[in-house]
């Protein structure tokens, strides 16, 4: 039996890939693209998880040996920041796009080229 | 089967319909806020995973900072999807 995290983030990643492979506003395209990193992000935590052991934060009566794996932590931590920055200048570029070609519909963006 | 795997199963299944609703939704504005939904409980389930740092940072940034910056995009351009339905003529899809 697969573990429901495992489940939920391959949905997450599913679920983005086909708002970015089928729908033609490129606002939901960037709706997508957010919801699959998160997916991503969510599959590298709960690929780290050990069921029963305790956040990977020094204190008193937990030792080193009773933590989650802290390095898939540091890895997503770095991530998330890199999406939300690609996400930022991906929407800075919609809007230029927008006030260019007057319209959000990639199919007639692609019409108006040239 | 005890509590915590009900609340597990319970907040994944809460977050994959609010993922289908946040693409599936015309209005834009409704997605983003769909969007935002799917990092808070994706928030919770790194809490319930024994990341408390990554859970901190996917609630400030997922969630508020990244929404934001949508309704930003959203106000400066258009906020509802441009689709035809009932049953368009040849110059309409052209």
């Amino acid at each position: 039996m697969i573990s429901v995290y495992y489940f939920g983030a391959i949905s997450l990643i599913l679920i983005g890939l086909y708002a970015v492979l089928v729908k033609k506003n490129l606002l939901k395209i960037l709706i997508g693209l957010s919801i699959m990193e998160t997916g991503v992000n969510l599959l590298l935590i709960s690929i780290g998880y050990v069921s029963g052991r305790s956040a990977p934060i020094l204190s008193e009566g937990i030792g080193p040996n009773q933590a989650v794996d802290p390095i898939p932590q540091a890895l997503v931590l770095t991530a998330i920041v890199i999406g939300v920055a690609t996400t930022a200048m991906a929407l800075s570029v919609a809007m230029l796009i927008y006030e260019k070609y007057g319209t959000l519909n990639i199919e007639e963006i692609r019409r108006l080229r040239g | 089967m005890n509590a915590i795997a009900i609340i597990e199963y319970l907040i994944v299944g809460i977050m994959i319909l609010s993922a289908v609703l946040a693409v599936e939704w015309r209005d834009l504005l409704a997605a983003a806020v769909g969007m935002a939904a799917v990092s808070l409980f994706a928030s919770i389930l790194f809490f319930m995973l024994q990341a408390p740092d990554v859970a901190m940072t996917e609630a400030a940034i997922g969630a508020a900072l990244s929404a934001a910056v949508f309704i930003f995009a959203i106000k400066r351009t258009q906020r509802f999807e441009t689709e035809e339905e009932e049953k368009p003529g040849w110059w309409v899809r052209w």
